[in-house]
């Protein structure tokens, strides 16, 4: 039997959750996954120009009856951080937050390793629940992290970092 | 040029004959529109500046059987210029962009914004790819005009009315905005 890769546990644990609306900033780790949610006709696709663009369009399309994530790179934590508080964190939007969690072990990029650094400790200072599964657990807790979401009305993340997607 | 809360008010009224779901951008223009025609369809926006335009856009997209109107302001508009793009990479079924432009951040002191000096919004939205964009700044233009789509741009003058903070709390805004924007839970 053919194992998991990435992508799929994560696309999985999205079907699971009844995610139907998508709003996505690429992140290379992130393309295969772009390209199944943009040919499922059950999602909705919205490419945006900057994370917290889509940290707006998601709280929309929460207030049309939509279940929203957002798929993106850890940069982008930064650029979303007043919509995070100000808006989910206001009015309890739930929001499932995707992340392809650069700047750790095996990073080429050296710019991406102080940003990479301080998102965890980001996520925390907002409150935000983080979840960074194995291979094994992802599909399973990528699912938990939007039912916690709606439950709780509040944004959660899940961290995806360079081992997850080089782990098949 | 008409004051900004007689633009809000024309909307407001527009909006409720076409049962729209109207968005407010922060800070005095939710208020002057929470004054002038406060209803359940109204979502007044109390923080995250710069995202009324894709609040409403992804409620436009969420609900094609909708018509979505958003009031957003010239510093807010500013300060999230993709959003134009993406409006007009979506083609969203019924929404209307508003941008009331008073050449100046209102709510904190007026000051100048670059609309003031050089930058033309409709422009700059019709740069991004929106097919339908019109400028007014008369209220019998305005009336017509707020039964388009794509993105308007109104000419209002500078200036707030003296109107208190919205006696509503974001749990009250949210759970009555979305008794009439979310579609009947299936269950019940």
């Amino acid at each position: 039997m053919k194992e998991i890769n990435p992508t799929e546990a994560v696309y999985g644990g999205m079907k699971r959750a009844g995610i139907d609306f998508v709003a996505s900033v690429p992140c290379v780790n992130l393309q295969e996954l772009l390209c199944l949610v943009e040919s499922d006709p059950e999602m909705m696709h919205v490419p945006v120009t900057r994370e917290e663009e889509g940290v707006g369009i998601c709280a929309g399309a929460y207030l049309g009856g939509r279940r929203p994530a957002l798929l993106m790179q850890n940069s982008g934590l930064g650029n979303s951080v007043n919509a995070l508080a100000s808006l989910n964190g206001l009015y309890s939007i739930p929001l499932l937050m995707i992340i392809s969690h650069r700047g750790g072990k095996g990073e080429p990029i050296v710019g991406q390793i102080p940003m990479g650094k301080s998102t965890p400790k980001l996520l925390d200072v907002l409150e935000i629940p983080r979840f960074a599964p194995t291979l094994a657990e992802a599909e399973k807790s990528v699912a938990q992290a939007w039912d916690l979401a709606q439950a709780d009305g509040t944004p959660t993340a899940i961290l995806l970092d360079i081992e997850f997607w080089r782990s098949d | 040029m008409m004051k900004r809360i007689d633009a809000i008010a024309i909307i407001a009224e527009e909006a409720e004959s076409q049962d729209a779901l109207l968005v407010g951008n922060i800070g005095f223009p939710s208020r002057e529109l929470c004054v002038v025609h406060d209803c359940t369809s109204n979502f007044y926006m109390l923080g995250s500046m710069g995202l009324a335009s894709s609040i409403g856009l992804g409620l436009a997209l969420a609900r094609p059987d909708k018509r979505v109107i958003t009031l957003d302001g010239d510093g807010a508009v500013l300060m999230n210029l993709g959003s134009l793009a993406t409006i007009a990479d979506q083609h969203a079924e019924d929404y209307l962009l508003i941008i009331l432009d008073n050449g100046c951040y209102g709510s904190t002191g007026c000051q100048p914004t670059c609309t003031s000096r050089k930058a033309d919004l409709a422009r700059i939205a019709a740069g991004a790819g929106v097919s339908e964009v019109a400028t007014v700044s008369k209220p019998e233009e305005l009336r017509l005009a707020v039964r388009g789509k794509g993105v308007l741009v109104v000419k209002v003058e500078k200036g707030n009315e003296k109107v208190p903070v919205i006696d509503l709390s974001p749990e009250e805004i949210i759970e009555r905005f979305m008794a009439r924007s979310a579609p009947p839970s299936p269950s019940s």
